[in-house]
């Protein structure tokens, strides 16, 4: 049951990384490989600012404003410098590992002994593993609710549509740049307080807790949309979490498996890469039509 | 006669090394002038509205606006008072975005757009319902449709309102009905001489059908090898035939 509770946990607090590169995936269209730099610094910053004696609560949005500095760079980069955007992303995402070393100053840094957004004291009286499932919750629901708003505004309706179509935003007197521009801060900044909280939850940043986020990010955004289909765009937000939380379990279900925390990468790829191709397997297969065949009464 | 709104003067638009797409085009465009551009393919007529519109720089020359030039402004700038409709139908509206979500984004042509309620409400709701209707093609019915899922007379018809939502000083057809069958584009046609007449819009519309050149609007202009070679207007321009227009279509 505990491991169960752990999952949900896990799923609730990674979600925040799956609803942020939702904002450039699904929004902007377009593959943002910064946040694999960005979630790593992220972590580095509020870590190392926790070591140093700064409040938790401080050094999360700190790393908030890091990962947007992380974004806008990129933004610039490709907006600017004309720079195609995976290579901007992954520019930044290379140039971040040199300044997360930087900022930990050594591979990895524990937080042991010290205050974290998990150390307040009614938290510490919840049964094993609900504290993440409480903190998650608490900070998915506020990002959402956050988002939804925003995407409702005059704003995120010109960014919804810079995403939608650059030519027709501009012929409105959209300023397209700015708006990827934000989008990519905005995203980045979440996936670098997602970092922050994670690494609290972990009790230790990692110089190479990055490797890998995107496709666990994309996974949960897949998922959500293979479960849950045609959807509105706040629903599909919602899908991303319940999708982040289902690539838990899934991750549980293999793990029971016999396959050891060391083939999680491979097992993330895959699990994407499956749910990915689901629609054209599901067609190629005929298992649509076969199935309604076989409910069907013979004509 | 009054000052022109716009004026093109001496401009030229070069590509590559040397080869002139513009040469040294004049234009005057008076308030509410109503131009039908006609010319055969390579005449410069999308060069043309590139050009006014500040997708494409001019190498030398002024564009006036109000007797102020504004040749360097960038294309976005231009937006606040230049509109524009395109021949493809996917070109206008942002596909995932519902009809009333479209027309409210055009509403904001020229304003800040800020972090507060994009307020789409009833009455906004109500008022599109009745300028939808207006395009007689039951684009009022699918107002909460995605606009990819709407038939391209019907995404043609949402741009056209969405160009002329905020007046604009310019409005910049570009085929917009060619792209549509016979019966819709005549439609659209009718539809957009109504609006244009109505409201009183300054409108160049590049057309390759010469019934509609004719039919519609008060002056015509015919473009060849980057220079007007035609211009007409009112009672002149009602004098004209297709076969005269088609004498000037030779290069």
């Amino acid at each position: 049951m505990s491991i169960i509770v752990s999952s949900i946990g896990q799923g609730l607090l990674w979600a925040v990384l799956g609803v942020a590169l939702f904002l450039t995936f699904r929004i902007l269209n377009f593959p943002d490989m910064t946040v694999e730099g960005s979630f790593p610094l992220g972590a580095a910053t509020a870590v190392a600012m926790i070591a140093h004696g700064v409040n938790p609560y401080l050094a999360t949005i700190s790393a908030f404003i890091v990962g947007a500095i992380a974004g806008l760079i990129t933004g610039l980069l490709y907006t600017k410098g004309k720079i195609p955007i995976l290579l901007a992303g992954i520019l930044v995402m290379t140039a971040s590992l040199s300044i997360n070393l930087r900022i930990m100053g050594s591979a990895n840094i524990s937080l042991l002994n010290q205050k974290s957004l998990f150390s307040a004291a009614f938290l510490r009286h919840l049964p094993k593993y609900f504290d993440s499932v409480l903190v998650g919750f608490v900070i998915i629901v506020i990002i959402t609710i956050a988002l939804i708003f925003f995407l409702q505004t005059e704003l995120g309706q010109a960014f919804i549509a810079t995403g939608d179509n650059p030519n027709m935003a501009q012929s409105i007197g959209i300023k397209t740049d700015r708006m990827t521009i934000m989008g990519l801060m905005l995203s980045n900044g979440l996936i670098a307080f997602g970092g922050a909280v994670i690494a609290q939850n972990n009790g230790y940043a990692d110089i190479n807790m990055g490797i890998g986020i995107i496709v666990i990010a994309l996974a949960s955004i897949i998922i959500g949309e293979v479960v849950f289909g045609e959807l509105t765009l706040n629903e599909r937000l919602v899908a991303v979490i319940v999708g982040s939380i289902l690539y838990r379990l899934v991750l549980l279900a293999v793990l029971q498996l016999g396959f050891s925390t060391n083939d999680l990468n491979l097992i993330s790829a895959f699990v994407l890469a499956l749910a990915m191709m689901l629609p054209q397997i599901r067609h190629a297969l005929k298992l649509d039509t076969m199935l309604k065949k076989g409910v069907a009464p013979h004509d | 006669m009054t000052e022109p709104v716009f004026s093109l003067k001496n401009v030229v638009v070069t590509v590559g090394e040397n080869t002139e797409i513009l040469k040294s085009l004049n234009l005057d465009i008076f308030d509410g002038d109503f131009i039908t551009v006609l010319g055969t393919n390579g005449a410069g007529k999308s060069t043309l509205f590139n050009a006014i519109a500040g997708n494409l720089p001019i190498s030398t020359g002024q564009i006036l606006h109000h007797n102020h030039n504004i040749a360097n402004e960038s294309a976005v700038t231009r937006t606040n008072y230049i509109a524009r409709v395109f021949q493809d139908p996917k070109m206008g509206t942002a596909p995932r975005m519902t009809v009333a979500e479209n027309l409210l984004l055009a509403e904001k042509r020229g304003a800040k757009r800020r972090l507060r309620s994009r307020g789409l409400t009833k009455e906004k709701l109500n008022e599109y319902a009745t300028i939808t209707k207006t395009m007689g093609n039951n684009l009022d019915t699918r107002l909460q449709t995605a606009t990819g899922d709407l038939s391209g007379g019907q995404r043609q018809a949402l741009s056209f309102l969405m160009a002329t939502r905020v007046k604009p000083e310019l409005l910049l057809l570009d085929e917009h009905t060619a792209a549509l069958d016979p019966k819709t584009s005549e439609q659209l046609m009718l539809a957009t001489n109504q609006q244009v007449t109505d409201n009183h819009l300054t409108a160049l519309m590049i057309t390759h059908n010469l019934a509609d050149a004719l039919q519609y609007g008060n002056r015509l202009i015919i473009l060849n090898a980057g220079q007007i070679v035609l211009d007409v207007r009112d009672e002149d321009k009602k004098m004209l035939t297709e076969e005269q227009i088609l004498k000037y279509f030779i290069a």
